[in-house]
């Protein structure tokens, strides 16, 4: 990971520590619960998990204001829970339910929420760029001093439909911030078997952005990251490009068999690297936290997921009806 | 308590699969990710991860065994303090499958249905008209609506300083700022889905296209993003937007510039599609879509820009969607058609006229919703219908009211109906080939007197 080294010595209070490693592990557990409830047939079709990358979201959400918007990929969960969605929602969503963010007729692809904020949840790979730039123009328009965070994987970064977005959102100022999300892996080809030039964040230089690679199993380093693009966009100076480089430990979606990496690749990078596991390093050798009170927070997230499977379970299927409804505004 | 370990389903087919290998055995320690065993799904074999931690206590299945259906359980862990030896398989779980659910189409019925018909003018009789062409009536329709809503914006290329590729929005930049009229790169894509987002983001956009040829490089961002939003989120937030510009052959601009959309977009629930004829119609069509709340394609035309029609002089002309108006009353034959096609369809209805044929002209207006019961109640009347547009034959508008006239009408019919259409060629480049290649009025009046049994 060629990636910039974090200053450890974070200006970040325990509780926020500790509010990084709970919304860490709320993610993870997620996402393992949703790979077991999709082994029991619950969650049907593509169902991309977020394990390996929780620091990216965390941290840059650590940097985020309230009413500032977020637009991402499909593999979205992470997004959600991260800016506050409420995960029995999203977990209804998954298993097609009338409880879910878009009453089950979305899924794991497509998922919103206004009230947070969030914008998708896009199933196109790359769509959700432009769409991104979209909202940073309207704030700008309504100048109401928000920023959108516009994330998309090394996969994404070579559709046109980017470049033709760095163009528009550099020409025009607007307060955005791309986020790759580099996981190395565009569905089951490296990035080296895809990309001419492998540091993606250089790439915005053509425009004009500046941009920085980050490294993204450190949730410090991304939230010092994402204030300083944040301070940048906000301050009417435009766009800018962070590369966050994370590292995906499942496959691309759930029948993904991986055999495009080693086994060996994965466990490295989960021993040595896994974002969870350095926070949690970090919160007991500075002794801000006692293993017990870990292992309380461990309780409190396992309970919180397994309430969220039962509600996901529970909640009844959408009523035929829904079959009619949402396809047109009332004008 | 002990924890069954069930046939997962690792893809989105799977229904059964093979049990390769185990790779732990009875007694030993597993944590969540670790790989209990290597399955074979109908697409690759995959690893299969632990989500609990605990004891490996019985193999329930052998590895080797094909056809182990999806979630029925394959071995049991144990966990805190139990004996991992005695603990057993103690369900037998039930897969849930989702029962598939008929689901009853609001049916296209066998019987006739009634239709209610708005037969109300588009303005009160007796007000003055004015003669204004079409190029005007949509730049009055953009900059009144632009007064009214300071979210409506317009964005595309050459809309501000240059006025407009086709002047359509003369004068709008001078008006409103370039904050509201906003030239962009020549980057459909990716402009269309800056417009999307910025409707998903409270604003109004307009996206005017400098052709609907070009608007093929944004379809993804116009039917996956901006019509399919609504529904995936529930009902949450859609894309209040206009996509604007002309369609269909122009003159002498061949293959790549001569494209009619209209079958295309009138195709996809979410959308609402317009193809406006008239000034007046331009103008009252196109505010209405401004103002409605849904992402609307607004087909123009070229040719038509330059027409001049009779606008009237009211302060606020809006015309309401899915509302054919009647051109011409007839009851010989119904003739349906939308956009530059009421041009052959008016002219061949005068040459009709002078054969002693009554044809009763539809102008649909908007093919998204469309005015079935309009198309009805003429049918009921003249028995014989002919649809016209200048696209092309398979798939077009024209194919989609003839199966609704054979469910809803068929009794009423007396005559195949007959889709009048652009021919099945590219449009080639050449000035003889090119008038060829489009519908003609002749051919309007001929397909009329096929069904009326004149030919």
């Amino acid at each position: 990971m060629a990636a910039r080294k974090s200053s450890k010595k974070p200006n970040v209070s325990v509780e926020e520590l500790l509010s990084y490693y709970r919304d860490m592990l709320l993610i993870r557990r997620f996402e393992e619960k949703a790979g077991q409830l999709y082994g029991m047939g619950l969650i049907g079709g593509f169902c991309h998990l977020y394990i390996g990358q929780e620091a990216v979201v965390v941290g840059l959400e650590a940097a985020a204001a309230e009413g500032d918007k977020r637009v991402t990929s499909y593999r979205d969960h992470g997004h959600m829970i991260a800016c506050g969605m409420d995960a029995a929602g999203v977990m209804a969503e998954l298993t097609g339910r009338e409880g879910g963010y878009s009453k089950g007729k979305g899924g794991s692809m497509h998922m919103f929420s206004k009230e947070k904020h969030f914008y998708g949840g896009h199933g196109i790979v790359g769509a959700q760029v432009p769409i991104g730039a979209g909202l940073a123009l309207a704030d700008k328009y309504l100048e109401n001093g928000r920023v959108t965070f516009t994330y998309f994987g090394d996969g994404a970064a070579n559709q046109g439909q980017i470049y033709e977005t760095f163009n528009m959102a550099a020409l025009w100022q607007l307060p955005i911030i791309f986020v790759i999300e580099n996981n190395q892996y565009a569905m089951g080809t490296s990035q080296k078997r895809s990309t001419s030039t492998p540091e993606i964040y250089t790439r915005g230089a053509a425009f004009g952005i500046p941009g920085e690679a980050v490294d993204g199993m450190d949730v410090l380093a991304v939230k010092a990251a994402g204030e300083k693009a944040v301070a940048h966009s906000r301050a009417g100076d435009g766009p800018y490009i962070l590369e966050i480089k994370t590292y995906r430990y499942r496959g691309h979606s759930m029948s993904d068999p991986a055999k495009y990496r080693t086994r060996e690749e994965v466990q490295k990078m989960r021993e040595e690297r896994d974002p969870i596991e350095q926070i949690r390093e970090v919160l007991l050798t500075g002794k801000h936290a006692t293993d017990a009170e870990l292992k309380a927070i461990d309780k409190e997230v396992k309970d919180s997921i397994n309430a969220a499977a039962e509600f996901a379970k529970e909640s009844p299927e959408p009523a035929e009806y829904e079959l009619w409804t949402d396809i047109y505004a009332d004008a | 308590m002990a924890i069954e370990i069930l046939m997962p389903a690792l893809s989105p087919t799977m229904e059964e699969g093979t049990l390769a290998k185990w790779l732990v055995k009875e007694g030993d320690s597993v944590a969540a990710g670790d790989i209990l065993a290597e399955i074979e799904t109908d697409k690759a074999t995959m690893e299969f991860e632990a989500v609990d931690e605990g004891i490996i206590g019985k193999i329930l299945v052998a590895e080797g065994t094909e056809g182990i259906k999806v979630n029925s359980p394959i071995a049991v862990i144990a966990q805190d303090g139990e004996d991992p030896v005695s603990v057993e398989s103690h369900t037998q779980p039930t897969a849930p499958t989702p029962a598939p659910h008929p689901v009853e189409q609001p049916s296209v019925a066998a019987s006739p249905k009634e239709y209610t018909v708005d037969q109300s003018p588009d303005w009160p009789d007796g007000t003055t008209m004015k003669q204004q062409t079409v190029r005007d009536a949509l730049r009055d329709a953009m900059a009144e609506e632009m007064r009214r809503d300071t979210s409506v914006y317009l964005m595309g290329e050459e809309v501000a300083e240059y006025q407009g590729a086709y002047k359509v929005s003369q004068g709008l930049l001078d008006e409103f700022g370039e904050k509201r009229v906003i030239d962009t790169p020549i980057t459909e894509h990716g402009f269309a889905g800056i417009a999307v987002g910025a409707a998903f983001g409270g604003l109004r956009p307009i996206v005017e296209f400098m052709t609907f040829n070009f608007a093929m490089q944004a379809i993804d961002q116009i039917i996956n993003s901006a019509a399919k939003t609504l529904y995936m989120s529930g009902g949450q937030m859609g894309a209040p937007m206009v996509f604007r510009g002309p369609n269909g052959a122009a003159a002498r601009v061949a293959a790549q510039h001569s494209q009619d959309y209209a079958a295309w977009y009138s195709q996809i629930p979410g959308l609402k599609v317009v193809m406006p004829y008239s000034a007046a119609d331009s103008k009252g069509l196109l505010k209405t879509a401004i103002r409605d709340p849904n992402p609307v394609i607004f087909l123009e035309n070229e040719i038509l820009y330059g027409r001049s029609f009779e606008v009237p002089e009211v302060d606020d002309l809006v015309i309401p969607f899915g509302k054919a108006r009647v051109w011409r009353e007839g009851s010989d034959v119904t003739i349906v058609s939308f956009g530059i096609g009421m041009q052959y369809a008016l002219e061949a209805s005068e040459k009709l006229a002078a054969d002693g044929i009554a044809a009763e002209v539809i102008d649909l207006r908007t093919l998204r919703p469309m005015d079935v019961g309009s198309i009805i109640q003429s049918v009921m009347k003249t028995n014989r219908c002919i649809t016209v547009e200048e696209g092309w034959p398979q798939g077009a508008v024209g194919n989609y009211i003839s199966s609704v006239i054979m469910q809803e009408a068929f009794d009423y019919l007396d005559a195949p109906v007959i889709n009048c259409t652009g021919k099945d060629v590219p449009m080639p480049y050449a000035t003889n080939l090119e008038k060829l290649a489009l519908i003609t009025t002749d051919e309007v009046v001929d397909a009329a007197k096929q069904v009326t049994y004149r030919k």
